[in-house]
């Protein structure tokens, strides 16, 4: 077995791809959040002191699982030396599967119906499922929600204090609760699907790992609610969006936007099974807005170019998602499609109104709505914002690049 | 097993029943739910409490103690009554506390006690 190359990167990957799967995995074990986390944090420290000159283990994973395993048990075992904690230790350490109500028996779907409990404040349940299965920093995590770090932190050590202190279950719910259960767990893969499709950080535009394990838990839930009409919507969601990542990205690694893709490019396999789940839902007819969504996408994944598209059919399925799930962001994005049929002026006029000074696209779509109508020194500037409110390097270069054209063309 | 406290909130000025028949009907009820947590083995305790404008507080912080007519803090919310439950998680708990919430025809707040 060769040595793979084991620098502080290759190791910030394993931790991404593997750190949710142990912690979920030691949560059922001992029962405790945070002494999983600190445990797989210390498996982590003593890799990045042994990997770099001992090489990556062929099994990173099941090696991090090992040790972070043994930390707790040594822990544990210090502990019960101890005569105060005692108790709380011999109660912690119970081997052994703990019963299960659900059909599934993958341990991250439990941790995640665990991290979506009603109980918990909506920002919290998507906080600490990034933190906890997706194995995101707190920092990207803030970063995410638009809110500072120090807050972010806060909000998740209240969150795991509250799991402990009122005894949420790790489990999956019983039939009776499931459907409630499932629409926060809907809106927390969504989120950690965006998360990896226009990362926060790092140097890829889309981090492949984010979505496939999206996809990969939004694919479980549909297995095990197959009536769930939104499950089935979010996953073809998802399926639709990711079929064009390959085309998002030229090969210098800067960002593509989606009317100038090469179409070529983007994956007929997904786009097919994420077609057929669309027609499924409409067979279904009971709409929401992933299924929606996932209509959008589906209606762009049929025009073979971007002048083929039926921005008609998309206005209209951007109003049935008004009424289903209105917001300000759905608006942007209804008059992104409004442009292409009515002008730029009227989408400029409908979105002045939107309440969005601190998100990103909404000044990258009034910058190109400007950019059409000729106010060069207006779409600069709204540029200039875009750019300024992006997180991700490869955007902010796609914003940059952008904003140069058009000055250059001046 | 936790313990948890399912406390039922009263608002001042505002009745908590339509009428006599009505509170009758969640008395019956709420002892119906007593004792189907006795049953159980869940019960640990539970009771209705007089209301607010009954409380005195103790401040014994001080060199002398001082005693004062009147709730904790005023507020138009006041406990009104509770109940001690023991179950296996916050899911089982909540299931009591929605069959209460039913019972006596109030919201309830469900909070876990802390460890022995």
């Amino acid at each position: 077995m060769q040595h793979q190359q084991a620098d502080s990167a290759a190791i910030a990957r394993v931790f991404r791809e593997e750190s949710g799967r142990v912690i979920a995995g030691l949560v059922r074990r001992f029962g405790d959040i945070d002494l999983a986390e600190e445990a797989v944090q210390e498996a982590f420290i003593a890799a990045a002191q042994l990997w770099p000159t001992d090489g990556l283990p062929p099994n990173p994973g099941g090696w991090i699982t090992t040790v972070a395993r043994n930390r707790v048990i040594d822990r544990l075992r210090r502990e019960a030396l101890r005569p105060d904690r005692s108790k709380e230790s011999a109660m912690l350490y119970q081997p052994g599967e703990p019963a299960d109500t659900g059909a599934v028996s993958d341990d991250r779907l439990r941790l995640i119906f665990t991290c979506c409990h009603p109980a918990l404040a909506a920002p919290s349940r998507v906080a600490l499922t990034l933190r906890l299965l997706g194995g995101l920093e707190t920092p990207e995590i803030a970063a995410a929600f638009l809110v500072s770090e120090p807050t972010m932190a806060q909000r998740i050590v209240r969150a795991k204090a509250k799991i402990k202190a009122a005894n949420i279950p790790y489990r999956v719910p019983g039939d009776a609760e499931l459907p409630d259960r499932v629409r926060g767990v809907l809106a927390v893969i969504y989120l950690i699907f965006n998360e990896g499709h226009r990362a926060s950080s790092g140097e890829g535009l889309v981090r492949e790992d984010l979505c496939a394990e999206a996809i990969r838990l939004a694919r479980v839930l549909v297995s095990l609610m197959p009536d769930e009409p939104e499950a089935v919507g979010l996953l073809a969601l998802l399926l639709l969006t990711h079929s064009r990542s390959a085309a998002r990205t030229a090969p210098d690694g800067s960002m593509v936007a989606l009317a100038e893709q090469d179409r070529s490019l983007w994956d007929t396999s997904l786009i097919a099974e994420g077609h057929s789940l669309v027609r499924a839902c409409l067979r279904r007819n009971q709409p929401g807005p992933y299924q929606v969504q996932a209509a959008i996408n589906a209606v762009h994944a049929d025009a073979a170019t971007a002048a083929d598209t039926d921005w008609r059919q998309i206005v209209q399925l951007y109003d049935q998602l008004l009424v289903l799930a209105p917001s300000p962001v759905v608006a942007l994005n209804r008059a992104a499609a409004v442009a292409e049929i009515d002008g730029p002026d009227v989408a400029l006029a409908a979105i002045d109104a939107l309440d969005l000074e601190t998100y990103q696209p909404y000044h990258a779509v009034r910058a190109d709505l400007l950019r059409r109508l000729g106010r060069t020194d207006d779409a600069a500037a709204a540029y200039r914002r875009a750019s300024e409110l992006s997180t991700n390097p490869v955007e902010r270069d796609f914003l940059d690049r952008r904003l140069a054209a058009l000055l250059h063309h001046d | 097993m936790t313990q948890y406290m399912l406390s039922v909130h009263t608002v001042e000025g505002v009745e908590n029943y339509m009428n006599e028949e009505a509170m009758q009907a969640a008395f019956k009820a709420v002892d119906e739910f007593n004792q189907e947590l006795q049953a159980v083995g869940a019960w640990v305790f539970g009771c209705g409490l007089h209301p607010a404008n009954t409380a005195t507080v103790v401040d014994g912080t001080k060199d002398e103690t001082l005693i004062t007519d009147g709730p904790f803090a005023e507020s138009k919310e006041q406990l009104g009554g509770f109940w001690v439950i023991e179950a296996a998680d916050l899911d089982a708990a909540l299931d009591w506390a929605a069959k209460g919430s039913k019972a006596c025809a109030q919201p309830v707040e469900v909070r876990p006690l802390q460890g022995e």
